[in-house]
């Protein structure tokens, strides 16, 4: 009985829980009960990706409306490997929330703080399953909303600001959007994404629909902070709270670049965008975007402006996929949207680990910090290796489907921007190693905003969530079962004219 | 019987992770992993293959061949030797690092595909970056990165000549490969880059000497040997890799003969050796590869037994610089006396080591009637002789009486000495053994009473030649600028420019966007809709020129082009 609704539960649950986490008094029950969500949808999302690897698609008709009337939720080998990311994301994200929130926001905001997250949760779970491009931007918009509070509790003052752009970034994106949505509506009378596939071809040549793609392509470029659209990003990454840098730098972006894989494949087919500029677009883009941004990060005086920088050359490497276009390259991207996540999960978890005990990001304020906390560095360092692609991580898979895939279709410039990427990254991750390890500890105790300034290893709360993600990083790097298999089914699904 | 599923290589790397806990149970660790690795690598019969899918390829951790038995051989026996000889003075990090990078090391030997070869290849950067790291001061730390910039550019190389050639060809052996397109050359220089070929022999020289006495021992070993096991493999008759073997050579040569510091020398000289390695590998018959392989054998001996004399000189009295050592026999008289073992073996002195080996490379050279390289490989020779046979060990411990008197090298030191020491002698006299475990069977004798004679000659008009310019030999306190000095500068430079730079491109984006904010404002407040308020500040409305640029661009290129 409870199988069938799978599909639902895994959205409704989290959403559920927001009202009744608004409600209950601020403490330490706001906290679990949204930790149990998350490991109940994570559950729920293992199970339905089991369902789901043999390469077969659950459609779920919501309230019994078959679609296109009603609104269909479907479920592939694609989506249900995003849905996983996220909900395993969340659900070791909350842990480490635990004490992480208790220092960085006040008390009295808790209960909200946790039904915010709860609502992000069920937005970007209901982007990822739902297969109605209407409820798809409902969901987009929930998401955002709830972003948007959880940026803005930062600590520091300039976390406004930051949400702020954000705010005004996001709602631009969504509106081009909804324009997309809206013109493709105006042509087709159709808003369920199998059924837009299927009447599209036919509509090929109008310029509406050229136009809406357009609008729904740099919505969501926006959302996904592609070079040159990404100038929200490091600021809301560096002034948010821990926990939701974490969050959103795993998954939000993640999501985003879900959707375009989902429009420009399974919507659009990959046959109307081979006829227009957006494949040469992407990968203008991208090169520039991975270079540029990756230099950026090298000159960071800040860890997660560092790191936020380094992820939206990232996306630069999923885009290079879809830009690509080839089944190679969508297996790149899919897979790297796992790995990263799994990357920068495991490096913002360990340096909030630091600011959890110092109280500040700023790399001088690190100076010699490895050896009273051997185990965060030990996972910077790990996660580290991964974001450059060191074999034996998980970040070596990527960027070897990356290489393979350039290769596959002669494009030797993207290999050797892929190459000269991952050795930027060598310097910039270098940079965070040397001064925790090299440097000496400045034992004057420099002025570090607050008195909180301890130089002792971060609690078991926040070090085991980080660990726990270190070491999928390196078993991702070896078993290639998971990651590799569903994205080359997900492919047999997005492109179906490649087999 | 038994079989051999786990491969050899990772049996160090992983046990070397075991360090850490306890100094007994690395002490422990220290002496038991390259015994029980060599038993291994020795338990299986040639040809013997274990496969193992991993992104859906076959692949094979574990090949044994003959040329790779040799090289595992000889790299464990390295690990357990420069273990006895570290084991005192190291700290764990570095010994923890050395092993992982001789098993890694062992591993590339022992790999029978492309894939597996560059994971062992990525962690004997990492590992070897490790170890010049645990020296611990600030020049160490410097030369590791730029170590580590050095090899992960050539490993990226590596990847995408790999990739490309299993697309081109869709086969991952690692085998003999013909140069037929860019992804093969891209293999080809992956592997010359650890080799220390030109443009960036400099590395060598570079980051070695910054590593602790013991490391530096380690280093000696490994990277530049893996490198000529893969070209030996990969690449065997290649003409391209004989000038590039023969200018290696001379490079070494003319360096060390200009360098100071002790260890410096000792380094360029490992360029220098691998020169004639690789020209073997260039010349391509089956004497030369033995030749070749020999060499890697017998030079990875004595390298490391100069390399730890040099090392002890460097523990005991803290001094790198010939010109402040000199008569250091009269206190170290062991230390001076096995390194002159080791001096007189790279010289190739005839009932040592490299006498035995090195000659198969001249002779093959001869064999084909490559005159110009043979005369190049002899003058070579005295070359050889001069710098390292002789200059070492005058300049450290004989000479003028620097007024030091260290106590003698540690026990344990003189130990893992000896060993190499006897190896050295023993192999030269005997060398059957080692005759019979190369690629190829052999029917080669390196004492005949002509090659003894040339060889004599050789060495004694080239001694001679070094005590006749011993005035112009004298090293003044020099550091000898290399190609190296290029990308150093280059580093260190670019931190202010690429600030700068990354603020020339802000200003002009915001240039940019600030000219077309202010003709639109002076458009706009010209018009009637300047009375509604537009809230909209700096960074924001970039951002939103950005949408509007991408936006219209996309439409205009989709409807118009």
């Amino acid at each position: 009985m409870i199988e069938n609704h799978l599909s639902l539960l895994i959205v409704v649950l989290p959403l559920l829980a927001a009202p009744i986490v608004a409600v209950l008094p601020n403490g330490r029950m706001p906290w679990s009960i949204s930790t149990l969500v998350s490991w109940a949808v994570f559950a729920m999302a293992c199970i339905q990706l089991i369902n789901v690897s043999t390469g077969s698609v659950i459609s779920y008709e919501l309230g019994g409306w078959a679609p296109p009337w009603g609104i269909e939720y479907r479920i592939d080998a694609a989506n249900a490997l995003v849905a996983l990311i996220v909900s395993g994301i969340a659900a070791v994200t909350l842990p480490y929330a635990l004490k992480s929130v208790e220092q960085e926001i006040p008390k009295h905001q808790h209960s909200l703080f946790y039904a915010a997250f709860m609502l992000c949760f069920t937005g970007l779970l209901g982007i990822t399953l739902t297969g109605d491009i209407f409820n798809l931007f409902v969901f987009l918009e929930i998401s955002s909303l709830s972003s948007y509070a959880l940026i803005s509790l930062g600590k520091q003052r300039q976390a406004l600001t930051a949400s702020y752009q954000y705010l005004i970034m996001g709602t631009i994106g969504a509106t081009f959007f909804i324009i997309g949505v809206g013109l493709l509506y105006a042509m087709t009378g159709t808003l369920n994404m199998m059924d837009l596939s299927q009447r599209l071809p036919e509509l090929y040549e109008h310029r509406t629909i050229h136009t809406a793609f357009a609008f729904i392509m740099v919505g969501f470029a926006l959302k996904l902070a592609l070079f040159p659209l990404h100038l929200w990003l490091p600021n809301a990454y560096t002034y948010a709270p821990t926990v939701v840098t974490v969050f959103l730098a795993a998954t939000a972006t993640k999501v985003a670049v879900y959707v375009m894989l989902r429009v420009i494949f399974s919507v659009f087919g990959f046959t109307f965008i081979e006829d227009t500029p957006t494949d040469e677009l992407f990968m203008i883009l991208c090169v520039v975007g991975i270079l540029m941004m990756s230099f950026y990060a090298i000159y960071q005086q800040d860890a997660k402006r560092l790191l936020a920088y380094s992820s939206v050359a990232q996306i630069g490497y999923m885009m290079l996929g879809i830009g690509i276009g080839s089944a190679l390259g969508i297996t790149a991207t899919l897979v790297h949207l796992f790995n990263h996540a799994l990357m920068k999960g495991a490096l913002f978890m360990a340096i909030g680990a630091i600011v959890y005990q110092i109280g500040s990001s700023r790399i001088e304020h690190m100076q010699g910090l490895g050896k009273h906390m051997p185990w965060t560095f030990a996972a910077i360092v790990i996660g580290g290796l991964s974001l450059i692609g060191v074999p034996g991580t998980a970040g070596f898979i990527s960027k070897w489907y990356l290489v393979l895939a350039a290769i596959e279709k002669q494009h030797w410039l993207i290999v050797i921007v892929i190459l000269a990427g991952s050795l930027l990254a060598v310097i910039y991750v270098w940079k965070l190693v040397e001064v925790l390890y090299f440097k000496p500890a400045d034992e004057s105790g420099q002025t570090v905003s607050n008195q909180l300034t301890s130089r002792k290893e971060a609690p078991l709360m926040l070090l085991i969530p980080t660990w726990i993600l270190v070491v999928a990083n390196v078993y991702f790097g070896f078993n290639t079962e998971l990651t590799v298999g569903t994205a080359e089914q997900a492919v047999k699904l997005l492109l179906p004219s490649m087999n | 019987m038994t079989e051999l599923l786990f491969p050899p290589g990772l049996v160090l790397v992983l046990g070397a992770l075991l360090m850490p806990l306890g100094l007994k149970i690395r002490n422990a660790l220290i002496f038991s992993l390259p015994v029980i690795c060599l038993a291994l690598i020795w338990s299986a019969p040639a040809g013997y293959i274990v496969t193992l899918p991993f992104i859906g390829f076959e692949l094979e951790p574990i090949k044994i061949t003959t040329t790779g038995k040799l090289f595992a051989t000889i790299f464990s026996l390295m690990a357990l030797v420069g273990g006895i000889y570290a084991y005192k003075t190291a700290n764990t990090l570095e010994l923890t690092a050395a092993f992982v990078y001789a098993g890694s090391a062992i591993g590339v030997t022992l790999s029978g595909d492309l894939i597996t070869l560059f994971i062992f290849w990525e962690i004997m950067a990492i590992g070897s970056t490790l170890v010049i790291w645990a020296a611990r001061h600030e020049a160490a730390y410097r030369a590791s990165v730029r170590y580590l910039m050095v090899h992960l550019f050539g490993g990226l190389l590596l990847m995408a000549g790999i990739a490309g050639h299993i697309v081109e060809t869709g086969s991952i052996r690692f085998e003999a490969l013909s140069l037929q397109s860019v992804s093969q050359y891209l293999i080809l220089a992956g592997f010359l880059i650890n080799a220390g070929a030109p443009p960036l022999s400099a590395w060598i020289a570079d980051a070695y000497p910054e590593a602790s006495p013991s490391g530096s021992v380690f280093l000696s070993a490994f990277t530049t040997k893996t490198a000529v096991f893969t070209l030996l493999v990969a690449f065997p008759g290649t003409w391209l890799l004989i000038p590039i073997g023969i200018y290696m050579i001379f490079y070494g040569i003319i360096y060390a003969l200009l360098e100071n510091d002790m260890r410096r020398i000792l380094a360029y000289s490992i360029v220098n050796q691998v020169g004639f390695m690789i020209t073997g590998i260039g010349l391509g018959t089956e004497m030369a590869l033995n030749g070749a392989a020999a060499h890697a054998f017998a030079h990875i001996i004595y390298k490391a037994l100069l390399l730890m004399s040099a090392g002890a000189v460097l523990y005991r009295t803290g001094k790198r610089r010939c010109t402040e050592l000199g008569g250091l026999f009269q206190t170290m008289p062991w230390t001076a006396l096995l390194g002159i073992i080791g001096a007189l073996a790279i010289s190739s002195f005839p009932f040592t080591s490299g006498f035995v080996t090195k000659s198969m490379i001249a002779q093959s050279a001869a064999d084909q009637h490559l005159v110009i390289i043979w005369f190049a490989l002899a003058a070579a020779s005295a070359g050889v002789f001069l710098h390292a046979g002789i200059k070492f060990p005058w300049f450290v411990f004989f000479q003028k009486d620097s007024g030091m008197r260290p106590p003698e090298a540690p026990r344990n030191m003189l130990l893992a000495m000896t060993v190499f020491a006897v190896f050295c002698i023993g192999l030269g006299i005997y060398p059957e053994p080692l005759y019979a475990i190369l690629p190829f069977a052999v029917s080669y004798e390196p004492y005949t009473a002509a090659h003894l004679v040339a060889q004599f000659q050789l060495l004694l008009f080239a001694g001679l030649a070094f005590f006749v310019m011993l005035p112009m030999m004298k090293r003044t306190l020099t550091i000898s600028l290399d190609f190296d000095w290029f990308y150093r500068k280059f580093l260190s430079a670019t931190t202010r420019p690429g600030i700068s730079l990354m603020q020339v491109l802000n200003r002009l984006v915001n240039l940019v966007i600030k000219k077309s904010w202010q003709t639109f404002q002076a458009t706009f407040n010209a018009s009637r809709f300047s009375r509604y308020h537009l809230a909209s500040s700096w960074p924001t409305g970039s951002m939103v020129l950005w949408i509007g640029v991408i936006l219209g661009g996309y439409l205009i290129a989709d409807i118009y082009l």
